[in-house]
C-alpha cells in the first residue's frame, strides 16, 4: 500500500548523505542484535494503535515487525534534523532523553545528524545560529517542541528573533514537520485561558505543509522516537487521525486498553482515593479519569522504560493527549460530563456504550472477573454522540480516527457489520 | 584594546531561553547583563482554576526540574487550608524530590555543563587504555571503566566526527584554548557521558512508580494517589518496594563511584576556575535538598529525615552565624525587568506583587538590547537588599556552617585534594562542586533515611497515602492563604497561593533561578550571573568563542522557563504590552 494520496515529498527529497545506518552500525560495533532491540521496542510502540497501513515493505502490508523497521533503516544514511525549542518547558526534550531502547543513544547519534537542539548542542550563540542557517539552508527534518506567542514577538526570542521567525526560516526548506508536545500541537498551558501570550500551534502558522502531531505533556520518548523512526523509514508521514495525530500511536482510547477497564464494566468505580477499591485496582472514573476521552499508548508503552504510568499509579488520565486539555478537562478531579454513571454490574455494559461513544474500531478488553460481556465496537450503532467539552456544551472535542484531508491519513471507516466480540 | 560587544544568544544547554549580553576588553569581561528571553504568565492562567488542579499547571513551569513545583503547589495549597497530608505521602514526595535532585545534577553535569570542559575531537585522539587508566587514577570505581568500554566509545566518536556530521558537536569551540585536559580525561568524560545518558533512566524510575510518568509526574492535594499494599498487584507492593530498593542503590553507586570522582577529578585539571566566577556571598537556603517546608520554614517542617540543617541565611560571607529566615525581608524588583508596577523601584514582597507585563524594549529583530533600562523577563528577587545565592553552593555551605557530618567530611576531603579554601567555592569550579557534594549526600539521605523510614513503616503497616478530610471544597474557608518552601536541585523555591470561594484567587511563585539570573535593581546592582563575569577578572580571549562565560553561566545550572512568572495581584485582565 501507497500513500498516493499524500502531499509529503517523497523518500528521494530527502537529502541522504554518506554512508547508510546499516553500515554506520556495523563500523561502531553496534550488533545487529541490540539494534534489532531498539526496532522491537519501535514495533511494540507501532503494535500498539492501528495497523501503521502503507509501510514501505512490510510484507502483511500491516503493522511492520522488528526485522522490517530494521531492514528499512539500515538503509538510510544521517537524516540532518533542526530541533527547535519555542515556548515550552523542555519537558518533551527531557522525555526523548528518557526513551527506552537498549541502544538508543547510539541510534540517535547515528541515526541522526541533530545539528540544532538548544538542549544538548555544544555550540552557543554565533555558532549555534551558524549551526541552524546552514541546517535551514538545504533540506532537513523539523522537530518543534513549544508553542508560538503571537501579541508580541517578545514573549519568546531566540537568537534575537522572535519564535516565529525562527519557526518560518525552519520550515522553509524542511521535508517533514513534527509538531512534538501539546504546545507545539495546540499551545497547551500556556495557551489556556485566558492565553495571555496568545499562544498557539505549529499548524497555525506553518500551513503550507502537513505538520505531524505527536501530542502529549510530554509524550512518551518511544513515541517520539517512533514518529521520527517512521519518517526515516519510509520518507513519509505516517497517516493520522483527524487531530494529525499518528494512529499507529493515538489510534485507541486510553480506555479501550485500560488494564481497570474490567471494573468500569463490573461498575466498580475508587470513590475517595487510597479507599479499598484504590488498593485493588478499580476504576478511577469517578474521580476524574479521562481515559474514556483521551487516545494515547499509555496503558501499553507506559513510561520510563515500562516502570509505570498515570493509572497504574492511581491517578486519574488528565487527558494530555486531547486539544486544550486544560482547559476542557478541568477541574481535573471531576468525572466527564453526561454520563449516566453505573450502579450495578447489570447496567455497566449499557453504561461503556453511553459514555464512549462507542470506541471506533477499538478493542473491547473484558476480563473473567466480571464475566464474558457483549458489546458492539461499531461507531455507526453509537449514534454519533460525542462528548461535549466541560462548560462549552456547543463544542466537539472528541477526536474522530478518521483520516484528515491533506494528509494522507487513510484510517478506514469501521467495518459496517456489527462485530461481536468478547 | 578597544570594548567589543558579544552577543550569547542563543545561550544552550540550559532549560529555556536565555541571551547575554557582553562587553569585553583586553582578553576580559567587562561588563555583563543576564537577558531572559521567554514569558509565559503561568501563574496568570491559574487565576479562578480550582486549587487542587494548580500543581498540573504550575508543574508545567517547567519540564527539567519537574515535579518541584508540583510539589510546592500542594504544600501551599494545603498551608492555605491547614490540610495535613499522612505521613507515607509526605516521604513519598521527598523521595520524588531526591530522586530528581540526583537526576538532575547528573544531566546537569554531564549533558549540559561538560562539553564546556570536555573536548570531544580531543578525545577520539586518546588511547583507550590511557582512558581507563586515568580513571583509574581519578579513584573512579565505575564499572564502566574497561579498556574495551573506552575503545567502543573511541570507536562511536570517530565514526560521527568521521562521517562530517557532527550532529549535536557541530560547530562547537573545539579549537578554543581554554580546553585544557588531556585526550585519555576528554576520552573519559565521553564515555561517561555516553553512561550518564543512559543510567540517568534508572534513577527516575523511582519517582515514576509514585507518580506515573515523567516528565511531569501526577500528585495530589490531601497526599499521594498511588496506593500502598504490598500484597496487592494493583497498588505499590513488594515488588515496586525491592526494586525501587535496587535503583536507589544504583543510584548512589552511580554518584559515588563515577559522577563525583568525575568532578573531583576535571575541577582538579581546572583548578583556576576556583578563583573566577565569583557572585554575591550572602546565602539562603531553607535546608538540604528536598526539604520540603508548608508555611514558614522556621515554624514547620513536614518531615524529620533531613532535619540535620536547619534553614537560614548567611550573610556577606559570615559562616559563623546562621540567621533565621525571615520571609518578610525578601523583596522583588522589577527595575530592569519588562513589568509594570505603581513604584517601578520599590522592592515587594511576593504576597504583595503588583506587576503587569510590560514590554519596551525595541522592536525584533534584536542587535543589542543592554543600553535599555528594562532588558529581561526576570524579576530581580533581593534578602534584606542583598543579592543572594541560591543553590547546591548555598545548601553545601549552610550544611557545612552547622557541621553536617558527611558534609563536613566531603567538603574537607575535597578542599584538600583540591588544595583551596572554603571561600574559594563561591566560584565557577566551586558551584559545580559543591553540585556534586551535594548529590552524594542527597543520594545517600534518600538510601538511609527517606526510603528507609519509608520501608520500615511500611512493614508496620503504616501506608495510609491520603487524607480525605479536606478534599471537598465545602469544607474549606472562604478565604484563605499559604505557601509552601522546598530546596530544589537549583535551590530555594516558593509558591504562595491565595484561595477565594473554592478558586485561586492569587499565585505567585519565587524561584532559584530568578534569585540568580534577575538584572540590575534599583539601587543598580546586578544579579548573581552578572556578578559571576564581572566582580573579579573574568577571561574572555576570544569574543566570537565565549566559551570562559559559559563556563561560568552553566555553573549556575539555568533553568529559565521557571525564573519568569508574574501575576497581577487584582487578577485584572493582563498583557498591555507596547513595543516602542
Amino acid at each position: 500500500m501507497t500513500l498516493d494520496s499524500s502531499p509529503v515529498p517523497a523518500a528521494e527529497a530527502v537529502v541522504w548523505r554518506e554512508k547508510t545506518l546499516g553500515e554506520n552500525l556495523a563500523r561502531a560495533g553496534v550488533s545487529r542484535r541490540s539494534f534489532l532491540a531498539f526496532c522491537s521496542r519501535m514495533a511494540a510502540v507501532f503494535a500498539v494503535g492501528a495497523p501503521v497501513a502503507g509501510w514501505a515493505g512490510s510484507a502483511s502490508g500491516a503493522t511492520p515487525t522488528a526485522e522490517e523497521i530494521a531492514s528499512a533503516l539500515e538503509k538510510v544514511t544521517k537524516p540532518v534534523v533542526v530541533w527547535l525549542q519555542l515556548q515550552e518547558c523542555t519537558g518533551c526534550s527531557e522525555s526523548l532523553l528518557r526513551a527506552g531502547g537498549t541502544t538508543v543513544e547510539d541510534v540517535v547519534l547515528k541515526l541522526l545528524s541533530v545539528d540544532y537542539l538548544e538542549l544538548l548542542m555544544a555550540a552557543s550563540g554565533d555558532a549555534a545560529n551558524k549551526a541552524l542557517e546552514d541546517a535551514n539552508a538545504s533540506d532537513h527534518v523539523l522537530v518543534v517542541n513549544g508553542s508560538v506567542p503571537t501579541k508580541n514577538g517578545a514573549f519568546c526570542v531566540i537568537g534575537g528573533e522572535s519564535a516565529e521567525t525562527v519557526l518560518r526560516k525552519s520550515a522553509e526548506n524542511a521535508t517533514a514537520v513534527l509538531a512534538v508536545g501539546a504546545c507545539a500541537v495546540w499551545g497547551s498551558v500556556q495557551a489556556s485561558k485566558p492565553n495571555p501570550t496568545g499562544a498557539v500551534g505549529v499548524e497555525e502558522i506553518i500551513t503550507d505543509k502537513p505538520v505531524l502531531n505527536v501530542a502529549g505533556c510530554p509524550p512518551i520518548g518511544e513515541v517520539i522516537v517512533a514518529a521520527i523512526t517512521y519518517i526515516l523509514a519510509n520518507g513519509d508521514l505516517p497517516e493520522t487521525d483527524s487531530e494529525g495525530r499518528p494512529t499507529f500511536a493515538y489510534g485507541q482510547r486510553i480506555h479501550d486498553t485500560c488494564p481497570r477497564r474490567a471494573h468500569f464494566d463490573a461498575g466498580q468505580f475508587v470513590k475517595t482515593f487510597d479507599d479499598e477499591g484504590a488498593k485493588q485496582g478499580w476504576c478511577l472514573y469517578d474521580v476524574g479519569c479521562k481515559g474514556p476521552s483521551t487516545f494515547s499508548p499509555c496503558p501499553v508503552v507506559q513510561w520510563n522504560l515500562g516502570t509505570s504510568w498515570p493509572i497504574g499509579s492511581g491517578h486519574p488520565c488528565i487527558g494530555c493527549t486531547e486539544k486544550d486539555f486544560f482547559d476542557t478537562f478541568t477541574p481535573f478531579y471531576t468525572e466527564l460530563p453526561d454520563v449516566e454513571l453505573p450502579g450495578v454490574e447489570a447496567t455497566a455494559n449499557k453504561v461503556g456504550l453511553g459514555l464512549l461513544g462507542v470506541a471506533a474500531g477499538g478493542v473491547a478488553i473484558h476480563s473473567a472477573a466480571t464475566g464474558v460481556r457483549r458489546w458492539q465496537g461499531n461507531r455507526k450503532d453509537a449514534g454519533d454522540a460525542p462528548l461535549v467539552a466541560f462548560g462549552d456544551t456547543d463544542k466537539v472535542w472528541l477526536p474522530t480516527p478518521q483520516g484528515r484531508p491533506g494528509l494522507g491519513g487513510r484510517h478506514q471507516a469501521p467495518d459496517e457489520t456489527t462485530e461481536e466480540q468478547s | 584594546m578597544s570594548t567589543t560587544r558579544v552577543v550569547i544568544d542563543p545561550l544552550t544547554r540550559i532549560e529555556g531561553h536565555l541571551r547575554m549580553e557582553l562587553e569585553a576588553a583586553d582578553g576580559a569581561v567587562s561588563d555583563a547583563w543576564c537577558e531572559v528571553t521567554q514569558f509565559r504568565g503561568i501563574e496568570m492562567i491559574l487565576k479562578g482554576r480550582d486549587p487542587r488542579d494548580a500543581w498540573a499547571f504550575a508543574q508545567r513551569i517547567c519540564g527539567v526540574c519537574t515535579a518541584v513545583h508540583a510539589v510546592a503547589s500542594v504544600v501551599a495549597v494545603e498551608d492555605a487550608l491547614d490540610y495535613a497530608p499522612p505521613i507515607q505521602a509526605q516521604r513519598i514526595r521527598e523521595l520524588v524530590l531526591a530522586s530528581q535532585t540526583v537526576q538532575d545534577h547528573v544531566v546537569h553535569f554531564y549533558h549540559l555543563q561538560a562539553l564546556d570542559w570536555v573536548n570531544v575531537p580531543n578525545a577520539a585522539k586518546a588511547s583507550p587504555a590511557a582512558a581507563a587508566a586515568f580513571a583509574a587514577n581519578a579513584g573512579s570505581t565505575w564499572t564502566g571503566n574497561s579498556v574495551e568500554r573506552m575503545a567502543e566509545v573511541k570507536e562511536t566518536l570517530t565514526s560521527i566526527l568521521a562521517s562530517g556530521q557532527e550532529s549535536i558537536f557541530t560547530n562547537g569551540y573545539w579549537d578554543h584554548p581554554a580546553y585544557e585536559l588531556p585526550p585519555a580525561a576528554d576520552l573519559m568524560a565521553v564515555a561517561h557521558y555516553l553512561d550518564a545518558l543512559e543510567f540517568q533512566r534508572t534513577m527516575i524510575r523511582v519517582g515514576t512508580v509514585f507518580g506515573g510518568k515523567n516528565p511531569h509526574p501526577n500528585f495530589l492535594v490531601g497526599g499521594m494517589a498511588c496506593s500502598i499494599d504490598v500484597d496487592s498487584q494493583t497498588a505499590v507492593n513488594q515488588v515496586d518496594i525491592d526494586s525501587i530498593t535496587a535503583w536507589i542503590d544504583d543510584t548512589v553507586t552511580f554518584v559515588t563511584d563515577c559522577y563525583y570522582p568525575d568532578v573531583l577529578a576535571l575541577m582538579k585539571a581546572y583548578k583556576p576556575w576556583f578563583s573566577i566566577g565569583r557572585a554575591a556571598d550572602t546565602y539562603l537556603a531553607a535546608g538540604m535538598a528536598g526539604a520540603v517546608f508548608q508555611g514558614d520554614p522556621n515554624d514547620t517542617r513536614t518531615l524529620p529525615s533531613l532535619s540535620p540543617v536547619m534553614g537560614g541565611v548567611l550573610l556577606d560571607g559570615d559562616l559563623s552565624t546562621v540567621h533565621p529566615i525571615d520571609t518578610d525581608k525578601i523583596a522583588e524588583y522589577v527595575t530592569s525587568a519588562w513589568y509594570s508596577q505603581d513604584d517601578p523601584d520599590a522592592g515587594l514582597h511576593p504576597s504583595k506583587g503588583e506587576t503587569e507585563p510590560d514590554y519596551t524594549g525595541p522592536e525584533l529583530p534584536w542587535e543589542w538590547i543592554a543600553d535599555e533600562d528594562r532588558y529581561t523577563w526576570s524579576k530581580s528577587p533581593r534578602y534584606d537588599g542583598r543579592v543572594t545565592q541560591v543553590g547546591p553552593l548555598a545548601r553545601v555551605l549552610m550544611a557545612y556552617a552547622q557541621g553536617h557530618d558527611r558534609t563536613v567530611e566531603l567538603v574537607d576531603e575535597a578542599l584538600k585534594v583540591l588544595r583551596i579554601e572554603l571561600k574559594d567555592l563561591n566560584s565557577t569550579a566551586g558551584r559545580i562542586l559543591t553540585r556534586a557534594i551535594e548529590a552524594v549526600t542527597a543520594a545517600e539521605l534518600m538510601r538511609d533515611a527517606t526510603w528507609a523510614a519509608f520501608t520500615a513503616d511500611v512493614a508496620s503497616g503504616t501506608t495510609d497515602v491520603f487524607n480525605a478530610e479536606k478534599w471537598e471544597p465545602k469544607t474549606w474557608p472562604s478565604q484563605a492563604s499559604g505557601f509552601g518552601m522546598i530546596e530544589v536541585a537549583r535551590g530555594n523555591l516558593s509558591h504562595w497561593v491565595t484561595i477565594e470561594d473554592g478558586e485561586v484567587a492569587r499565585y505567585q511563585a519565587v524561584v532559584p533561578t530568578t534569585w540568580l539570573s534577575g538584572g540590575r535593581d534599583a539601587e543598580g546592582k546586578p544579579g548573581p550571573y552578572e556578578q559571576s563575569l564581572t566582580l573579579d577578572t573574568h577571561p574572555l580571549v576570544d569574543p566570537k568563542a565565549p566559551l570562559e562565560a559559559l563556563r561560568t553561566i552553566h555553573s549556575f545550572d539555568p533553568c529559565m522557563s521557571c525564573a519568569v512568572h508574574v501575576l497581577d495581584p487584582e487578577g485584572a485582565e493582563i498583557v498591555s504590552v507596547t513595543t516602542s
